[in-house]
C-alpha cells in the first residue's frame, strides 16, 4: 500500500491552482477496517470504505448515529490501526507507519475526559503534550514551559495554570485537555465528542475556538460530534456515517438533505436555512406526532434496531 | 508552574538521606545493649578507616555483627518494596496496589520455600525462585483482574486478595507437611521478619536492588503519562508494552529480592509511595528515588520499634508495618469510593 502511495502526487495538486499553496493534508481514500471488538464472541465490526480529504485550516465534522463507526474512523485517522484496504495519508505518509513518537508529533487525539489517578496540576498535565519531543527522562526546559503556557493561553485558560486538575469544572477541564493536545504542536487535531459535557454556551465557545485555532495554527481539525446544527454552522466538511459506512461526505449544504438525514438518524427532520446561509436541522412535528415518526421509520430502507 | 529539575530531586533525596542516617544512628543506639551516640560515632569512624583493633570488642560485635547488618537488610527490603509498590500503582492504575495486597509477596514467598525445601544450600536459587514466584503471581493477578478486556480496579484488588489468601494456604500446607527441615518459621514467611540474617551476603543483593530500581527509573517519564490512561499515553508516543515489560519484571525482581531475605512484609509498598506523593507530588522521576529512601526509612524505623517496643521479646517487623499500614489502606479505600 505504501509502495504505491509514495510516487503518486498528493491529490490536491491535480485540483485548481489556487489550492497549490494549501495541498491536501489528510487523504482518506476508500479506506476500510474490520475488527472483532473485545473478546472472541463479539461480532465483527466493519468500517468503510470511507473517502474524503481535508486541507490545512479545514474543520471536518464526523456525524452519525451511535455505533455508526465514528470512533473507529478516528482510530484509523490517528494511525492507531492500519487500514485494511485503501489509503489513509497524512502529508503523504500513512500515520500507522510512523513511530509512536513521530505520530504523536503530528496527530493529537483529544478524548472526552481524562481519568486521573492521582492529583496533578494543570501545568503538569499540559506539559505531557511535550513528551513526544523529549528524550527519555529529559527534564522540561524553558521552551517547553513557554509552549505549555501558550497552549493554555490559546484555549483561554492561562489563569488555570497553577490549579489542580481534579478541582476544575467540566468546561475548564475540557479546555485544559485541549491545551495538552495543542502543546503537541500537531498537524492533525482529532476530537472525540468534545461537546459531550458542555452546555450550549460552552459548545459554541469550543466551536469558535476550534475555528480560530485552525486559522491561526493551520491545524486540520476532525471532530466526532452529535451536534448537527453546530456542525453545519462551523465546519467546512461533513462526513456522514451510518452502520460503518460513509453515506455522504462534502460541504454542509450538500450533505444536509432532508431524506438523507431522516434515513440516517431515523427521525423525522426538516432542513431549512439558518440566517448565516448554512443549513439548519429542526425536528419535524413534536411529541404529539407519533404517526410521522412511524412513517419515517417505515420509509427508511432497513429498519434495524437502534442501540 | 514549577517544573521538576534534577536539582530539586537531589535536594529532596539528600534530605531523605539525612533522615535515613538519623534513623540508622537511633537504631544502632537502642536495644538490649545501649551504646551512646558518641561511642557509635567513634566505632563507625574507626571501622571506616579500618582501625578495627582500637574498637572495644563488645561494640564491634553489637554494631558490626548484629545491628548494622539488620539495619542494612531493612533498608534493602524497604527500598525494594516501596519502589515495587509505587510502580504497581502506576501501571495497574490502582492506588491500592501493593506487592503484599496483590499476593505478589506470597508468590515470592512460595517460590523461596520451594527452593529451601527442594534445593537447599544453593546460591541464588532462592532469589531466582522468589522472582519467578512474584512474576507468575503478578501475571495471573493481571489476567484475573481483567473484565471485558479492561483492567477493572475492584476485580483486580479482589483477584489479588484471593490469590494472596490461596498462596498463604499453600505455604501453610507446605510448611506443615515438610517440616523438620530448616524452613524458618511460618511467621517469617507470612508476616516478614528481619531477625534472621540471610545466608547470601548483602553485598551481592544491593547491586540487584540498584539495577532493578535503575531499570524502573528509566521508564519514569512514561509512567507519568500512563497515570492519565494507557491509551492516552500511547497517543502521546509512549511505548506502553515496553514500559509494562520493564516495570513488571523490575518490580517482580524487587519483590522477589525483598521476600527471599525477609519474608512477606506488608503495606510498605502501599503506604510509602502515597506519603511521598502527598508531600512531593506524583512525578515518577522524583517519586521513585524518594520512595526508595522513604521505604528504607520506614522499614528501618518499624524494625527498630519491633525489636524494642516489647523488649526483651521481639515482634516480627511485618506486624508493625501491618498495624500502621492496614488502617491507611482502609482510609485510602474509603476516600476512593467516596
Amino acid at each position: 500500500m505504501s509502495a504505491q502511495g509514495q510516487p503518486m502526487p498528493p491529490a490536491g495538486q491535480t485540483v485548481a491552482a489556487g489550492y497549490m499553496q494549501n495541498p491536501v493534508r489528510l487523504l482518506v481514500e476508500q479506506a476500510s477496517f474490520a475488527y472483532a471488538a473485545a473478546g472472541r464472541e463479539a461480532p465483527e465490526f466493519t468500517l468503510g470504505p470511507v473517502t474524503f480529504s481535508a486541507r490545512q485550516r479545514e474543520l471536518v465534522a464526523v456525524l452519525g448515529p451511535n455505533a455508526s463507526g465514528k470512533s473507529t474512523l478516528l482510530r484509523l485517522l490517528s494511525g492507531e490501526v492500519k487500514a485494511l484496504s485503501g489509503r489513509v495519508e497524512l502529508d503523504g505518509t500513512p500515520p500507522s507507519q510512523l513511530s509512536l513518537r513521530e505520530r504523536a508529533q503530528r496527530v493529537a487525539l483529544v478524548h472526552q475526559e481524562s481519568s486521573l489517578l492521582f492529583p496533578m496540576y494543570v501545568w503538569e498535565y499540559v506539559m505531557q503534550g511535550r513528551y513526544p519531543y523529549g528524550h527519555r527522562l529529559r527534564f522540561e526546559g524553558q521552551a517547553d514551559c513557554l509552549l505549555a503556557e501558550n497552549a493554555l493561553a490559546q484555549v483561554g485558560a492561562k489563569l488555570l495554570i497553577d490549579r489542580r486538575m481534579d478541582r476544575l469544572s467540566g468546561g475548564e477541564r475540557q479546555r485544559v485537555i485541549l491545551a495538552r493536545a495543542l502543546a503537541q504542536q500537531p498537524l492533525l487535531l482529532l476530537l472525540d465528542e468534545p461537546t459531550r459535557h458542555l452546555d450550549i454556551g460552552g459548545k459554541v465557545e469550543l466551536m469558535r475556538r476550534l475555528r480560530e485555532l485552525s486559522e491561526q495554527s493551520r491545524y486540520t481539525v476532525i471532530v466526532v460530534t452529535h451536534e448537527l446544527n453546530l456542525a453545519a454552522e462551523f465546519f467546512d466538511l461533513i462526513v456522514l456515517m451510518q452502520r460503518g459506512k460513509c453515506v455522504a461526505a462534502g460541504k454542509p449544504a450538500d450533505v444536509y438533505r432532508r431524506e438523507l438525514l431522516e434515513q440516517v438518524f431515523e427521525t423525522p427532520l426538516e432542513v431549512d436555512r439558518a440566517p448565516s446561509g448554512r443549513p439548519r436541522v429542526i425536528l419535524r412535528g413534536g411529541a404529539d406526532t407519533a404517526e410521522i415518526a412511524d412513517e419515517a421509520a417505515g420509509a427508511s430502507s432497513d429498519p434495524a434496531p437502534k442501540n | 508552574m514549577r517544573p521538576l529539575t534534577p536539582r530539586r530531586i537531589a535536594l529532596i533525596c539528600g534530605g531523605l538521606g539525612a533522615i535515613l542516617f538519623a534513623v540508622v544512628v537511633v537504631s544502632l543506639r537502642v536495644g538490649a545493649y545501649p551504646i551512646s551516640v558518641q561511642d557509635i560515632a567513634m566505632t563507625l569512624f574507626r571501622g571506616a578507616i579500618h582501625h578495627w583493633d582500637s574498637i572495644p570488642p563488645d561494640y564491634s560485635n553489637v554494631i558490626f555483627e548484629i545491628r548494622l547488618p539488620r539495619i542494612a537488610l531493612g533498608i534493602l527490603v524497604g527500598a525494594a518494596l516501596s519502589v515495587s509498590g509505587g510502580s504497581f500503582q502506576a501501571l495497574l492504575r490502582n492506588p491500592l496496589a501493593d506487592p503484599y495486597v496483590l499476593g505478589v509477596s506470597s508468590g515470592a514467598a512460595l517460590g523461596a520455600i520451594i527452593s529451601l525445601a527442594w534445593f537447599p544450600h544453593q546460591v541464588w536459587t532462592m532469589q531466582a525462585l522468589a522472582f519467578l514466584g512474584a512474576l507468575t503471581t503478578i501475571a495471573s493477578v493481571y489476567f484475573l483482574g481483567r473484565r471485558g478486556g479492561q483492567l477493572d480496579s475492584t476485580t483486580l484488588l479482589l483477584a489479588g486478595i484471593i490469590t494472596a489468601s490461596f498462596l498463604s494456604a499453600v505455604i501453610m500446607f507446605l510448611m506443615t507437611t515438610i517440616s523438620g527441615r530448616e524452613l524458618r518459621g511460618m511467621a517469617f514467611w507470612l508476616m516478614g521478619d528481619l531477625s534472621n540474617p540471610p545466608e547470601i551476603g548483602l553485598r551481592y543483593l544491593y547491586p540487584i536492588l540498584l539495577i532493578a530500581i535503575g531499570a524502573i527509573y528509566t521508564t519514569s517519564s512514561d509512567l507519568n503519562l500512563i497515570l492519565t490512561g494507557e491509551e492516552e499515553a500511547r497517543h502521546l508516543g509512549v511505548n506502553v508494552a515496553r514500559v509494562k515489560l520493564v516495570v513488571y519484571v523490575g518490580a517482580s525482581l524487587l519483590t522477589g529480592l525483598a521476600v527471599s531475605v525477609s519474608g512477606a512484609i506488608g503495606y510498605v509498598g502501599l503506604v510509602v509511595p502515597h506519603v511521598i506523593r502527598m508531600i512531593f507530588g506524583s512525578d515518577h522521576r522524583l517519586l521513585i528515588p524518594a520512595s526508595a529512601l522513604g521505604g528504607a526509612i520506614a522499614v528501618a524505623l518499624a524494625d527498630t520499634l519491633a525489636r524494642t517496643i516489647v523488649a526483651p521479646t521481639e515482634l516480627p517487623v511485618g506486624a508493625m508495618t501491618a498495624i500502621i499500614g492496614a488502617p491507611v489502606f482502609i482510609y485510602l479505600l474509603k476516600r476512593r469510593l467516596a
